[in-house]
């Protein structure tokens, strides 16, 4: 949800391995100043538990893991640009923006 | 002295295997880093409550773990391990062109004297330093930009740094092992690297005696006689007196010199260690014995060594980095398997025994003595 400072509070779910490494339980609530993108709620993630760099996304180039998903909405957003806006149910605190390990080996 | 600790990384975690001097009874802790494969984890000398981890996963990549109070309590720390000048190409299984790309930490190599200070080998091969703790990582730029960088190829398991020795009298010389580069060698602690493959043969590569291009298994060094090495190479044992200057095969009467690790006994500088695999393409003992052999001689003549360890239906392998010698007064020899089992011997392997048997499979073994 976004406060009458413009501050939005976006809720993450991190995958078990993630949640683990950053010594977390159940949903995050991470909190934005400004605009709302993937980007800038994985800088905002990453501040806050700097032992996630390098875990989700290149800390170099920024760019997705290869075996790294972004849902939302019921929705897959791991193709969509880290510029673009997440959608308003996020950005509102409606619906949590997951972050999960794609399906592939055991 | 108190007893000893073994550090076992597996496929899908770390253990710690905790027994007093007679090593008869034992403590299993762990997994930590549970479903993370641990490439290896190691004790610094200086400290041994100081623990070094390099937990991975192919989903959420690299990342090191530091403990202080000897394995109890874990912290993340810096996973940083970028290239730090230019990379070039090497080549790709297929011969093509192949961009440098950081995979993950293969091996960690404490220093004997600084608790904060831990050398890491990489895959892309690369060879990088943390004087802080772990806080942040140096690469080591001149191995990697060795003029035979672009002609350096993986091996099965990857274009991997794997072997890490600093030489315990020659102030600044290191030894590292790079599958299927060879082994380098530097004398001015990294600044500037030598290949040290003479004498190497191998007929997988169109020069079998090529200057590097070798697939070195592993090498290890007694402390007492710094210029002499061992090394386990895709085929053939060999050993070096002249720090790598050139070598000289050793295999002797093994029934299979093809293998991974290779140990030297902590008091006795010619008495060394390895565990016959059948093939390059059979990954496991050849009849399906386990059979670890023993050299007395520096090589050349080996002895199997086989009470207690399993002499039939037996189909595992045991990795690079998983097997370590402890220095009790009666030398303890560990290996790991890919089945799982931690076997021991604590008479320099006349007689072994299984700590454990059913861990995921084992990709190193390192064991400390406790002070």
């Amino acid at each position: 949800m976004t406060s009458d400072s413009g501050v939005s509070v976006i809720r993450v779910v991190l995958p078990a391995h993630l949640k683990t490494l950053a010594r977390v339980t159940g949903e995050l609530r991470i909190e934005l100043a400004g605009p709302v993108t993937r980007a800038t709620l994985l800088d905002a993630l990453e501040a806050r538990f700097p032992m996630l760099l390098g875990t989700v996304r290149d800390r170099h180039t920024g760019r997705r893991r290869a075996f790294v998903r972004f849902y939302a909405c019921e929705e897959d957003l791991s193709h969509e640009s880290p510029d673009a806006p997440l959608p308003p149910a996020v950005v509102a605190g409606r619906e949590p923006f997951i972050i999960l390990g794609a399906m592939a080996g055991g | 002295m108190t007893g000893v600790r073994v550090l076992v990384g597996t496929r899908k975690g770390a253990f710690t295997l905790t027994s007093d001097g007679a090593r008869k009874d034992w403590k299993i802790d762990g997994p930590h880093f549970g479903g993370w494969e641990v490439y290896h984890l190691n004790g610094s000398p200086a400290d041994p409550d100081r623990l070094w981890a390099a937990p991975s996963t192919g989903w959420f990549g690299q990342t090191i773990h530091r403990s202080d109070d000897g394995g109890k309590t874990w912290t993340p720390v810096g996973n940083d391990f970028a290239y730090q000048s230019p990379t070039s190409d090497h080549l790709f299984y297929d011969g093509a062109p192949r961009p440098w790309e950081f995979k993950r930490i293969w091996h960690l190599e404490p220093t004997r004297d600084d608790p904060d200070t831990v050398y890491a080998g990489g895959e892309d091969a690369a060879l990088y330093r943390s004087s802080d703790g772990g806080a942040t990582w140096t690469e080591l730029t001149a191995l990697r930009e060795h003029p035979s960088g672009p002609s350096w190829q993986p091996g099965a398991g990857g274009l991997c740094l794997h072997t890490i020795i600093l030489d315990p009298v020659h102030s600044g010389r290191i030894y590292v092992a790079i599958s299927a580069a060879g082994a380098f060698r530097s004398d001015d602690g990294g600044a500037s690297w030598l290949p040290i493959n003479k004498g190497l043969r191998s007929s997988e590569i169109p020069d079998p005696d090529a200057e590097t291009g070798h697939c070195v298994h592993h090498i290890t060094q007694h402390p007492s006689r710094p210029d002499t090495l061992f090394m386990q190479k895709h085929w053939d044992v060999l050993r070096s007196d002249d720090a790598g200057g050139q070598w000289h095969e050793v295999s002797g009467n093994l029934p299979s010199d093809f293998g991974f690790p290779i140990a030297v006994h902590a008091h006795e500088p010619e008495t060394i260690y390895v565990v016959p695999i059948t093939s390059d393409s059979l990954h496991y003992p050849p009849e399906g014995k386990l059979r670890v052999y023993r050299s007395r001689t520096g090589g050349n003549e080996w002895e199997p060594l086989t009470r207690g360890l399993p002499q039939q239906d037996c189909y595992v392998n045991i990795y690079r980095d998983a097997m370590a010698v402890d220095t009790l007064d009666e030398c303890g020899v560990y290996f790991g398997t890919t089945g799982g089992q931690v076997y021991h011997s604590a008479d320099g392997g006349d007689t072994w025994a299984a700590i454990v048997h059913d861990l995921p499979a084992v990709l190193s073994v390192e064991v400390q003595v406790l002070p």
